[in-house]
């Protein structure tokens, strides 16, 4: 089963190692991650897209959470938000297929970015099954290459992925 | 103040007494300020003879041991004692130096990437790049080190920030927003437990290394219960190897009793162990009877990563104890004792006696003569599992072992480390001949600080775990593992080191020996010459169950038993 996790960090050097290190070190499948800061000074949070059974998916939750500098790890099985960033580069030979690469790009509703001659940047933020598709979509007319963010999620509603209390460690 | 006395005093406050080590270019200032510090240094001829040493002396006392390298290779030569560490639970502080800020990353002379080789082999890391967090950095080393589920911390210090100019703070707060342990038990979970184990039929008390600190505890609840108690490799002395409730040792050279009684049992409490596969043998055959296993531990990724768990306790093994001991309540055992009484009785650890000298009476007989009254160190094999069957430790800290990892080598710095943090004791190493050549040049050590450790090594000429193996699983095909035609003379290498070397090579001699050894005034290396071909037994195939155990060797099955 594919999982979405989010996990809130402390933005020390080599935290990104200590987590692509773990999924290494014990076999888990990492297929996407993303990173970025957040809106609290020292904090980054990392999006997660794993594979796995529930044994496989309690352990990588909770071997997360033995990482000194991880503050809180969840699995977005509830309601949430997953949004993917994309860009391709398609090859338009002619007029013809420069109108037929727009309809998808309308369909999806996909933004074009760079323009050339030979070629058109199209951008597409959705859900992984919709960049799939989307992908999938253009194909036939020639991708020179595609670059995806990997999933980035976030709990719809009330729910943050909050830093618990901090509590001295006995 | 420079940054490498700014270290000192850090460690001051932490209570340090001891530092193991090794200096080298990149750690040079550190060791300047050292000579003129009240810690005490112990000088150690390899980097891995510290790390290890450092290992010992922290499960001797239940305090941090520490250890300081060099960078690139001094460092480097931690990694094994680290892995080891970390796979034991043990809390250690290992300090290095690195190359100036400036070269990290140029690959200048005797740089490596510390941090990054050690990232999977210690619970934390940490490269000091500010000569003013130094204080910060070591409170939380030592902080992380020895609570919750304890491991090795490296410190990886950059020779330049060693000699800044330190202007900071040592009063400095904690502040690890991502590291709390759970420590108590959840009351719910508690109450089951004890429910469970009241409505058990057949129910057994199994401890691991977590419990050693809970050794009272653990005695008082087993005594008011009646529960029958095995302890794990790493749980040897955590409860009395005297007692009668004690069952043995699990898994792959346990005792009869203690793998009957886990393949029978109905209620499994699980202490403060992991579930090796040395243990569990082939985890879907595990306990088969077993309908509810509680688990107590106080690292919550160890539940239910090797077993299913009924009934999880996050917690330490002590604190968790305490309170199931205000419910402890007598359980009616008597049907289940008689079944284990007659396992015990019936299948009691023991050898068959050959011409030739044996290891298992080479321990036996220094089990009697001290009365258990040691700590005993050892290396990894044969030797290691005959002195766990037949040197069965009464007292906590007193077993001290590489478990985990299984690492050759370890049995003369442990005993260095475990005599520098319990001096009073008697320490005895009982070593392989192949193990004790991994790490032998710490007899200088032993020398250098006049440390009364006795080095008994079961010299049977093989790397002898792997002949058994060759033995029993490879057809007899001894590939590479005969010792005997280039070992040297254990005695006078010894006494090449200024130490007393013995070597005893007959039965008849035994008591001799062994007398000889424990009355020397002083270290000792004394050799044992004895059966080469001997196996362990019992003996549970890996990947088997407890159902599969060879009691004895095959084609020895008609002989007369000891
Ligand atoms: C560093 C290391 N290398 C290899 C092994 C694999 N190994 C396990 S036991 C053993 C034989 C040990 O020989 P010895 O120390 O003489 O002990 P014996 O089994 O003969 O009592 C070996 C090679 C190991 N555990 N550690
Ligand atoms: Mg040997």
């Amino acid at each position: 089963m594919r999982h979405v996790i989010s996990v809130l960090v402390q933005d020390h050097p080599r935290v990104l190692n200590r987590i692509t290190s773990l999924f290494a070190r014990r076999g888990f499948n990492l297929e996407s991650l993303a990173v970025g800061t957040t809106h609290v000074p020292g904090l980054s949070r990392i999006s997660l897209v794993v594979s796995g059974d529930d044994h496989t998916l309690e352990q990588v939750e909770k071997q997360l959470n033995r990482l000194i500098e991880v503050l809180k790890v969840t699995d977005h099985s509830e309601p949430h938000v997953e949004r993917e960033l994309c860009l391709v580069k398609v090859h338009v030979a002619g007029v013809e297929e420069r109108l037929a690469v727009k309809d998808i790009q309308e369909a999806f509703r996909a933004r074009v970015v760079d323009v050339a001659q030979q070629s058109l940047i199209l951008e597409l933020t959705g859900d992984s099954k919709k960049v799939d598709s989307f992908i999938e979509a253009l194909r036939p007319y020639g991708i020179l290459e595609v670059m995806r963010t990997g999933a980035v999620a976030m709990s719809r509603g009330e729910r943050t992925l909050k830093v618990r209390e901090k509590r001295e460690a006995v | 103040m420079k940054g490498a006395e700014a270290l000192l005093k850090a460690l001051e406050r932490e209570g340090v007494e001891v530092i193991f080590g090794h200096p080298g270019g990149a750690i040079m200032p550190t060791y300047d300020a050292l000579y003129d510090s009240n810690i005490r240094h112990i000088l150690v001829r390899h980097e891995q003879g510290g790390v290890h040493a450092a290992t010992a002396y922290a499960r001797a006392s239940g305090r941090v041991g520490v250890v300081m390298a060099t960078s690139g290779p001094g460092a480097l030569n931690l990694v094994t004692g680290l892995a080891d560490a970390y796979m034991d639970s043990t809390p250690v502080v290992a300090i290095t130096g690195n190359v100036p800020r400036a070269l990290i990353g140029t690959d200048a002379f005797q740089e490596a990437d510390v941090t990054g080789v050690t990232m999977p082999i210690t619970k934390h890391n940490y490269l000091v790049q500010d000569v003013n967090e130094i204080p910060r950095v070591v409170k939380e080393a030592f902080h992380i080190a020895a609570t919750g589920r304890p491991g090795p911390v490296l410190i990886d210090i950059p020779k330049d920030v060693q000699l800044a100019e330190f202007t900071g703070d040592f009063e400095v707060a904690l502040d690890l927003p991502g590291y709390k342990p759970t420590t108590k038990g959840h009351p719910k979970q508690i109450e089951r437990a004890l429910d469970a184990l009241e409505k058990a039929e057949r129910p057994i008390l199994m401890v691991g290394g977590g419990a050693q600190h809970a050794h009272g505890e653990l005695l008082t609840f087993a005594e008011k219960t009646g529960l029958p108690v095995i302890t794990t490799l790493m749980g040897l002395g955590a409860f009395p190897g005297n007692h009668p409730l004690w069952l043995g040792m699990p898994g792959m050279h346990g005792t009869v009793a203690a793998n009957r009684a886990i393949h029978h049992a109905d209620v499994i409490l699980a202490i403060g162990l992991r579930f090796d596969d040395r243990v569990t043998g082939k985890v879907s055959r595990f306990a088969p009877h077993a309908h509810t296993i509680i688990h107590v531990d106080i690292d919550p990724a160890e539940i239910g990563k090797v077993v299913r768990t009924h009934i999880p306790i996050v917690g330490d093994a002590r604190l968790v104890l305490k309170e199931m001991l205000k419910g402890a309540k007598p359980l009616r055992l008597a049907g289940w004792w008689r079944e284990l009484e007659e396992w015990r009785t019936r299948y009691p650890l023991r050898w068959k006696p050959k011409p030739h000298l044996q290891s298992q009476e080479v321990i036996r007989a220094f089990f009697e003569a001290t009365g258990g009254n040691a700590i005993v160190t050892t290396g990894v094999g044969q030797h290691q599992m005959f002195a766990a069957q037949f040197f069965p430790v009464t007292r906590p800290r007193s077993f001290i072992t590489s478990g985990g990892l299984g690492t050759m080598g370890v049995g003369l710095p442990f005993a260095i480390g475990a005599k520098l943090a319990r001096p009073e004791e008697l320490v005895i190493d009982f070593d392989g001949d192949g193990s004790f050549q991994m790490t032998l040049q710490e007899l200088a050590t032993v020398v250098k600080y006049g440390l009364d450790v006795k080095v008994v090594i079961l010299n049977n000429g093989y790397l002898g775990m792997v002949r058994q193996w060759q033995d029993l699983f490879h057809a007899k095909r001894y590939s590479e593992v005969y010792l005997a035609d280039s070992n040297p003379d254990f005695a006078r290498l010894a006494e090449a080191y200024g130490i007393r070397g013995i070597r005893v090579e007959r039965k008849e001699d035994l008591r001799k020996g062994v007398e000889a050894v424990l009355n020397a005034d002083g270290p000792v290396v004394a050799e044992f010459k004895v059966y080469h071909e001997e196996g362990v037994f019992p003996m549970i195939p890996a990947g088997g169950a407890a159902e599969d155990m060879i009691i004895e060797h095959p084609e020895e099955k008609e002989e007369v038993e000891a």
